[in-house]
Parts: C-alpha cells; structure tokens; sequence
C-alpha cells in the first residue's frame, strides 16, 4: 500500500469529476459538503465511511439521481442533466436487490434494455450472456421469491450489467448478506471487474471489503458528509482468498482502519466519548 | 392427504359446521315453543318458500345482481380511470380527491331520491346510486397503489430515462395491483348494498323488481317466510360477489404477491 502507487491508475483517464460538489437537503440537512473527487477510467474507487457520511447521497450524485446545490459534476468531459446519455450508460446496484416482483428474472435483467427500446431478439441475448456471467443461467424463468438473497443480489447485479455499462455504481449491495455469502460476491464481482474492466465506485462501511476490492479507497467523514483522505492499494490483481488471508492484507486494513478511526475521531471534535472509543479500537 | 388439502377442507368444513348447529338450534326452538311463522319462521319454513316462490324469488335476484354487478363494473372503469388521472397530476388530484370524499360520506339514502328523481330511466337511476356508494374504495386505494412504488425501482427507471408512459404501465401498474383488488373486494360488498338501498327508496314494483322491493312487499303484506327467503338470497349473492373478487384477485396475483401465498412457500 502506498499513497503514490498504482502508476496505471494515476495515467488513467478521468471519466468522472467532481469540483466542490456539496448537497443540501430540502429539510436543511447538509448531507455533503465541498467534495473533490476524481473517478478514474477502469478503476475499483471504494467510498468508506460510517453511515450518515454521505456515501449513497454521492453515489445518487454521480448517477445523477440527484443534483448538487452547489458545485459541478462533468462526465466524460461533458455535463449532461441526466444521466447515460451520449451513448455512455451507468449502471446502478441498490442496497436490496430491488427486483420486480412479479417479473421473472430473465423480465428483471431485461428491462433496461426494454426501457431503451432494444429489439427482442438482440436483449435475450444479452441477458442470457449477463445472467451466465452472475452464474444464474438455470434461474431466468424463476420470479425473484423463489431466489435466496444472495441470488436475487445477483440477479441485481446481472440487470446493472446487461447496457455493458462504462460505469457501475454500487451502493452497500451485499450489506444485507451473511458474511460467507457476501465474501464469495465480493470474489465474484472482482472477476467480472477483472475481466471486463469497466469502473466502479462501490459504497461500504466495511473495512475489510474495501481493501480486498478496491484500487482506491475515499474515507468519508460525517457531520458533514466529506471525503477525508485517499488511498491507494496498489496489490496486483486477480486477488482471490489467499490475499484475504495474507499478512499484507491485514496491515493495509490495519492501516486504513487507524485512518478511519482518526477521520472519525478528527470528524467529532467535540465528542470526547468518540475520541476514547476510537482510541481503544485501535489498540 | 396433503396439509394444503386438509386446510381447504378444513376452511370449508368449520364454517359449514357453525351453519348446521346455529340452523338446527333455530328449527328446535321455534318448534318447541310454537312461535308462530309471521315472527320467526324456522329454517325449513324458509326452505320451504325459497323452493316455492323460486320463479318470482329468482327473478328479483337476477335483476338485483344485474344492478349491482353494472354498477361494480362502471365503478372500476370511472374509479381506475380517476386513480389514473390523479397521479399523473397532483393539481389534479388536491382539486378533485375532496369531492370523491364529499361523494363518500354523503348517505346514499339521502342522494337516491334526487338521483331517482333526475335520471328518468329507473334502472339507470338504481346503477347510479349503486356507483356512488362502490367507487370510493376503487379510487383511493387504487390511488395509493399507483403511488406505493418501491423507491429504488423508480430511480431505476429514471436512470434509464424511462418515459412516463413506460413508468406508468411497466412499474405503476403492476405496483398498484394488489391495491386495486383491495378496493375491489370492498367495492364487490358495497354495491349490492348500494343497490338494494336504491331499490327501497325506489320502491319499483313489476317487472323490473329486485329482492329489496320483494322485502318491501313481504313485510307490508306480513309474509315473513318470503322476507326471509328474499335476505337469504341477498347474504348468499354477496358472498358469491365477495368470493369471485378474492378468486380474481388470486387469478391475478397468485404468481407473486404475498397476499396470494400459501403460508407455507
């Protein structure tokens, strides 16, 4: 790990900028405030931080889900009002997996492609190709009540993919999963990025999780939601269990963890109960 | 047997029971203690006249249930049409949605006369009055379905540029269903009575008469056997309109909503 690594994801092109961007709720809640961040081409950009830091707010932002109330967002060299145009298409993964009931799973991922008027034929297709990449080709005709969690995650995934998306936006997808689940879909979904090398930004509160994924890791602070520093994690990929298990592994997460801890301690100024509680996590 | 088997039978068996004793409780105490058929005429008395003034008995049914059945129909058509228009305008919805409640809490009875009095048509008037006490349920639950979409779903559809055509058949639509078949159920009950309140008010004797002016006339000229031939007719053609909405609504939804679920799946 090292702040001036990755020599490759410094040259790569910035696809996605943001310059002072913060966002005011309706009610008054400031829920970010001045953020600069850079999303680089091909990247595995992890936003970190504790719930209430604003994590999901910047995701809807970069989606374009939500305008900024002050500050400037350009995509690929362009602002566009709404999102995917120009032929570049976003991807989404929410938190739950956010299926239509009453739509079989084949219906499901189809259905970005229906909304923007792909011919039949072509999108079957697609989606039989996006549900073999998430590994649940033998489930397009079951309704998403008859899929455990962790496939209906899936199948959330493969909808995200079907457009081929140049950018995929996660929000905390696997938060809601048992921890063995989320480990093998947190493997799965570094071999799809592995081998298709679109971006991600994917949002957690878990340390662990963002260093196994991630090229680049923004901790967040809250009150208000902010970006307080910025990692690299320049470990080669394909990473897989050994590097989970690796003593590597460990000091980077032992690193970040002392850096989130100090960001959250840093955030609360006039919480001393914060400060000693986030002294004794580190010990 | 299957436990699914043994529940259905069971669900048909338990009410069924509950019938057979409260009946023959019935037929034993009028027995007994001699009570006269002009206060309470037993079970089979009832039996008796059903099976004897069934042409006429019959005849009154069919055109209650026409009345009711027209009316529950036009209230889905002008209640989902409403619902339809309210959520694609909020304007829409705050000027108009008060005077759906205004419709609603106004006793039919005291709206019928005039109705009966404006449409020259008395059939025609029945339906009406039928239509405005049915249509509320419709509307506002069909309403709030169109409006209970799953959050993340919508921003989905937005991400995709969806237009607000394809957002309301392939997401509002859909959402809404279990909502509507709410609505559908209630409104199913509230028509019958709707138009059997009409038809007392109405007062239509001859041909056009309906079970309610069967009722009317029973009580005036004493025959209760008839009176309580013509209630149970009632009773059982609301519960034959209850059963076909949840049996529709089951149709529609059995594949996916929780609603529609065996307990066990």
């Amino acid at each position: 790990m090292a702040q001036d690594g990755a020599s490759d994801a410094v040259t790569a092109p910035v696809i996605v900028a943001l310059r002072g961007v913060a966002k005011t709720y309706d009610t008054g809640t400031q829920a970010l405030d001045r953020v600069d961040l850079d999303i680089q081409g091909g990247a595995f950009l992890t936003l970190l931080g504790p719930s209430g830091c604003g994590k999901s707010t910047l995701l809807h932002l970069v989606a374009g889900l939500a305008r900024p109330s002050a500050g400037e967002i350009t995509w690929w060299d362009g602002a566009f009002g709404a999102t995917g145009g120009k032929g570049r298409r976003i991807g989404f993964v929410f938190q739950s997996p956010t299926l239509m009931p009453w739509a079989s799973v084949a219906a499901n991922v189809r259905l970005p492609l229906d909304l923007a008027g792909v011919a039949r034929g072509d999108a079957d297709a697609a989606v039989a190709r996006a549900l073999a990449r998430v590994g649940l080709a033998q489930s397009s005709g079951h309704l998403p009540r008859q899929l455990s969690g962790g496939m209906q995650m899936r199948a959330s995934i493969a909808r995200a993919l079907v457009t081929e998306p140049d950018l995929l936006l996660m929000d905390e997808p696997f938060g809601a999963l048992d921890e063995f689940t989320r480990q093998r879909l947190d493997t799965e979904l570094l071999d799809l990025w592995y081998a298709q090398r679109f971006t991600v930004v994917f949002v957690t509160h878990s340390i662990q999780e963002a260093v196994f994924l991630s090229t680049r890791v923004a901790v967040m602070g809250a009150h208000p939601g902010r970006i307080l520093d910025t990692w690299d994690i320049a470990e080669p990929y394909p990473r897989d269990e050994s590097f989970r298990l690796s003593p590597r592994f460990a000091a980077i997460a032992q690193q970040l963890s002392r850096c989130v801890a100090k960001a959250s301690a840093g955030a609360l100024p006039d919480s001393a109960a914060s400060r000693t509680k986030a002294r004794r996590r580190l010990r | 047997m299957t436990r699914n088997g043994r529940d259905a039978l069971v669900r048909v068996a338990a009410p069924f029971a509950v019938a057979v004793i409260v009946l023959a409780a019935w037929q034993v105490l009028v027995t007994v203690n001699d009570v006269p058929a002009y206060l309470v005429p037993s079970p089979l008395v009832v039996a008796q006249t059903l099976f004897v003034d069934r042409a006429l008995l019959v005849q009154s049914l069919g055109v209650t249930l026409g009345i009711a059945l027209t009316a529950l129909a036009l209230a889905t058509l002008l209640g989902v049409a409403s619902a339809l228009l309210f959520v694609q305008s909020r304007w829409l919805e705050v000027s108009l949605f008060p005077y759906a409640i205004l419709l609603q809490v106004t006793p039919i009875v005291s709206i019928a006369p005039l109705i009966i009095i404006w449409v020259r048509d008395t059939r025609l008037a029945l339906v009406l009055c039928a239509v405005v006490v049915a249509i509320f349920p419709i509307i506002s639950n069909t309403t709030l379905g169109l409006r209970s979409v799953d959050r993340g779903l919508s921003d989905l559809f937005r991400l995709a540029r969806a237009t607000r055509w394809q957002t309301l058949w392939r997401l509002r639509v859909p959402s809404a269903l279990p909502y509507f078949f709410g609505g559908l159920r209630i409104a199913s009950g509230l028509s019958l009575i709707g138009a059997v309140v009409a038809e007392f008010v109405a007062g239509t004797g001859g041909q056009g008469a309906g079970l309610a002016y069967q009722i009317l006339l029973a009580g005036i000229q004493l025959n209760i056997p008839r009176l309580f031939a013509a209630l149970v007719l009632i009773a059982l053609a609301g519960v034959a309109l209850f059963a076909a909405t949840v049996g529709l609504s089951r149709l529609a939804l059995s594949r996916w909503h929780e609603s529609a679920l065996d307990a066990e799946s």
